[in-house]
């Protein structure tokens, strides 16, 4: 099979790799690079666990090809926490027990990142319809809510000088 | 120490194993690679029932890069075409010579990576010869029906009768009772869909001549056992590993067929195989839950008093019985379905049928049919206040078993260990403020508007179970934990059931801490890995904490019992003359003279007492003595929309009751992520086939999972009444709410149209069911 040149930042490290066209852009973070924190839901577009930023937008990772994300930015869970410090959204995951089977969590988490650095400050409503590409079996989207909040609530108060984005 | 540094139980420890999820480094199925490993893809069939006339795979065997094609020709030379459900039927592994529902296993491709494993997949050439589809099981029962299992001795679709209770004081009841309800009602099929699908690697190493399996696994040793059944290899050559497994509810119990083929083909080749399935694969294929066709009768006398319960059940179980119930209940604890009434007799009937569907009768975060049970008789219930002009509230209240009467004997022979249901409802019935509802509701009905106000009223039955009722496939259904304490005080827990989200690394954990007074960060809890966790039967039917979170207590016990010993040499002084207080042991009358358990775990290295087996370890095998019965009071408010037919869910309360709760954020996660499956099967999802038994429900376009925007925002609250005989006074939650959810949502909508006539309504209420109502009754809008 005919391969191609690309070249991709991920989590802030340059990549250069020989794809097949058909390459997904999951399989090539999961397969390739080895972040296997993207996840797998579906087949079908539906369920949002593979979701990753590229160039700061929210995307399924399972409906783009690697090729298209030749010279651009990806940003997957790997890369949220820096300098050992964890992202607003993962501490409020964790503080508000918006996780349990965390298969969803990290396509979530990216959804959530991307919500907040568009709107700070979110009502209940916007964060419900922000994650409704993203499905979770688990927890009920209950204490989901709140750990956006949790995180927005964070991020406003500056306690973390952290933007997300590649 | 404190309890606030111990934070044991009833603390809301934050979880352990969130750190790993949420930096994406958990280490789920398919995120395993192992050297030189390769992928295997499944030919699935495009017919419901066909015979096979010609499987073709030398294209797709010239592909570069397919190593090999299985199908169930060599299989049966292996002798492993078919294997056992653990309902004691037999399921194909790989067919010979027919198909016996759509998405059926047929053939098996090994690559060198999945990309060209789906390529030959479509290469592979299969000839069919369509039969008749058997999607009825009623007309599956007719006798000129097509017989879909051959195999079997007995020439029909019927698998079995189970009948429960004593029919002739039923039948009396019956004959004497001043008011009958009767009803049919339909509980579709349905699927668990966990977000992670199934999937497995299959790694047969030479050198070491052994076999490691990482599974979706909800019950590794059971598994375990099974392989090593049907392969003939020695069980101590096996080795099953669930690793993190995204969501289980059920649909990782069962062995699938994918599992047995990766397993043959490492064995063939000698190189590890992945397994992992599509999601289109895992609604298509894999179990379902349900599909139960329910006729029920109430008897009551005229004030509303319930007197007996009759119920049918026609059970479709697909082509294969692979229903994991224990083996003396094959419709699972369906006879609970007496709920929290008291009442003099019930009988119950149930008749599994084969039809030409996939296989199992699996759960849907549900143990064993309660969900169906309680869906019968909360309906039932709401059916009979209707009849008689009843309150739904006064008649649960004029028929609940009442607190006096606990340890309670059902007419179907279940002993209900602790309840207090008349105090749920009435904190439910306070908290939404109960009368205000049911004002506004005659003040909106007069005004042409819809809402409806739903109770459910339900007793959960988990916990399975008691050695001399409940086993599978004979091996009993106790469960097992091991504890090892080290010098410094730090323990390592190992336990013999299987968390998919349950938190168990963190609850099990508090349990420990509790009991041995270290503190919950000191304590490491594993699970999983047949090699080193104890003996279990796995996690499912929430059974986890009455099982092995009474075994886990037994065993922290066992440890203080030894620790005492040790703790009477340190002080010199009797062991009789301390006590355990405050998380040490004390010298009774001088509290300041004491020891910790990490003094005590460094004697028991260090500096033991002559005689005294050295180290501080224990183990138990925990046998329970009864089942746990959790219970719950729901109560559900909806608008319909008139025009859309829409259902809004506007407020939702669920009152639980689990017994003593070890960790409060934990159960109300539980809670709120049951409500959400609760809710699911009774406005959204359903398993839907066409006339010719293709599903027509295969994807998640079509299978519709709520989003955060159906989803309502869970409201909860508790009451707390121990299990008198659990150690801990714990029941169990995980499967309450998906089980007292749905009838509260029915009856909620019932009672929204009840003024126009309508009494029942099957489940998934879908906006188009509601709005051919509204037009019947011509207040559509
Ligand atoms: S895997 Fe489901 S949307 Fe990408
Ligand atoms: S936490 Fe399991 S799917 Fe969301």
């Amino acid at each position: 099979m005919e391969t191609l040149p690309i070249q991709v930042t991920v989590n802030g490290r340059t990549y250069t790799a020989e794809v097949e066209p058909r390459l997904l852009l999951v399989h090539f973070l999961r397969d390739v690079l080895n972040l296997t924190g993207t996840h797998i839901g579906c087949d079908t577009t539906s369920c949002g666990a593979c979701t990753v930023l590229w160039n700061g937008r929210p995307v399924k990772s399972c409906t783009v090809f690697a090729v298209q994300v030749d010279g651009g930015e990806i940003l997957t869970v790997e890369g949220l926490e820096r300098d050992g410090q964890l992202h607003p959204v993962q501490e409020g995951f964790w503080e508000e027990h918006g996780l349990q089977c965390g298969f969803c969590t990290p396509g979530m988490m990216m959804t959530a990142v991307a919500l907040l650095n568009e709107n700070p400050d979110p009502t209940e409503e916007e964060i419900r319809k922000a994650i409704s590409g993203n499905l979770c079996r688990c927890t009920g989207y209950v204490n989901i809510v709140k750990a956006i909040q949790y995180a927005a609530r964070k991020m406003r108060e500056g306690a973390t000088v952290h933007v997300g984005g590649a | 120490m404190t309890a606030t540094a111990v934070r044991g139980i009833g603390m809301p420890v934050k979880r352990k194993e969130d750190p790993r999820f949420i930096r994406g480094k958990g280490t789920y199925v398919d995120d395993i690679k192992l050297p030189g490993m390769l992928f295997m893809d499944i030919v699935r069939s495009p017919h419901a029932h066909a015979r096979i006339k010609r499987i073709d795979v030398s294209k797709a065997l010239a592909m570069p890069g397919v190593i090999d094609v299985i199908t169930g020709e060599e299989l049966a030379k292996a002798n492993l075409a078919w294997m056992p459900t653990l309902m004691g039927d037999r399921q194909m592994v790989l067919p010979t010579d027919r198909v016996v529902y759509y998405a059926q296993e047929v053939a098996a491709v090994i690559a060198t990576d999945r990309y060209t494993a789906a390529d030959a997949v479509l290469a592979v050439e299969v000839e069919y010869e369509p039969l008749p589809p058997v999607l009825n099981p009623f007309e599956a029962l007719k006798p000129d029906a097509p017989l879909v299992r051959p195999d079997r001795e007995q020439k029909s679709n019927h698998i079995w009768h189970w009948e429960a209770g004593d029919k002739e004081k039923t039948d009396r009841a019956f004959q004497e009772a001043e008011v009958v309800v009767a009803q049919d009602l339909y509980i579709p099929r349905i699927h668990v869909a966990s977000i992670e699908t199934c999937g497995c690697v299959a790694n047969y190493d030479p050198a070491t001549d052994k076999l490691t399996i990482w599974m979706t696994s909800q019950a590794p040793h059971a598994h375990r056992t099974v392989f090593s059944l049907v392969t003939g290899i020695p069980e101590h050559k096996i080795r099953i590993i669930s690793p993190d497994i995204g969501g289980g509810f059920g649909g990782k119990v069962p062995v699938y067929p994918g599992y047995v083929i990766a397993t043959y083909a490492t064995l063939k080749h000698k190189k590890p195989i992945k397994w992992i399935e599509d999601r289109s694969e895992n609604l298509q294929a894999d179990s379902f839950a349900r599909d139960y066709h329910i006729h029920a009768e109430l008897a009551a006398t005229r004030d509303g008093k319930i007197r007996g319960l009759r119920v049918h059940v026609v059970a479709d179980h697909g082509a294969f019985d692979a229903a994991a119930n224990p083996s003396r209940f094959p419709a699972g604890l369906f006879s609970v379905c007496t709920g929290s009434y008291d009442m003099e007799a019930a009988h119950i009937q149930v008749d599994g049928v084969y039809t030409t569907k996939p296989p199992g009768g699996v759960a849907y975060r549900c143990s064993f049919r309660v969900t169906e049970a309680v869906h019968t008789i909360e309906r039932m219930v709401d059916l009979l206040a209707h009849e008689l002009g009843m309150d739904p509230a006064e008649i649960r209240f004029k028929n609940f078993i009442q607190p006096h009467q606990f340890p309670y004997k059902s007419p179907t022979g279940w002993e209900y260990d602790s309840g207090n249901y008349p105090a749920a409802l009435q904190k439910a019935l306070d908290m939404i403020g109960y009368q205000e509802l049911r004002r506004e509701q005659a003040e909106r009905r007069a005004r042409g508007e819809l809402m409806g106000i739903g109770i459910s009223t339900f007793t959960e039955i988990v916990g399975a179970g008691p050695s001399h009722t409940f086993d599978i496939l004979g091996i009993k259904m106790f469960d097992s934990a091991e504890i090892r304490v080290h010098p410094t005080g730090a323990v390592i827990v190992r336990i013999g059931v299987q968390t998919q989200g349950q938190g168990h690394e963190t609850t099990f954990a508090q349990i420990v801490a509790e009991e041995l007074g270290i503190p919950v960060e000191y304590i490491t809890v594993e699970h999983g890995d047949t090699d080193t966790a104890p003996y279990g039967l796995g996690t499912y039917a929430s059974r986890s904490t009455p099982t092995a979170g009474a075994a886990t207590a037994v065993a922290a016990r066992k440890i203080r019992e030894k620790a005492r010993l040790i703790a009477a040499h340190l002080l010199e002084v009797s062991p009789d003359d301390l006590e355990w207080k405050d998380y040490a042991f004390r010298v009774k009358g001088a509290p300041d003279r004491y020891k910790t358990m990490q003094e005590i775990a460094f004697a028991a290295y260090t500096n033991f007492p002559f005689g005294l087996e050295p180290g501080l370890e224990a183990e138990c095998y925990y046998d329970p003595p009864n089942l746990t019965f959790p219970f719950g009071a729901y109560v559900c408010v909806v608008d319909i929309d008139r025009g859309t037919g829409q259902v809004k869910i506007r407020e939702f309360l669920a009152v639980d009751d689990c017994g003593t709760i070890i960790n409060p954020m934990i159960v109300e996660g539980q809670i709120h992520g049951g409500l959400t499956m609760g809710m699911a099967p009774a406005l959204f999802e359903e398993i839907v086939y066409d006339e010719n038994g293709t599903m027509l429900t295969g994807t998640f376009m079509d299978y519709l999972l709520p989003t955060a925007v159906e989803t309502p925002h869970w409201k909860t609250a508790k009451t707390v009444t121990p299990s008198p005989h659990h150690p801990l006074g714990a029941k169990g939650v995980g499967e309450s709410p998906t089980i007292g959810a749905p009838p509260a949502i029915v009856n909620a909508v019932v009672d929204a149209l009840s003024h126009l006539g309508v009494r029942h309504i099957d489940i998934p209420i879908t906006p188009a069911k509601v709005y051919r109502i509204l037009q019947e009754k011509g207040v559509a809008e």
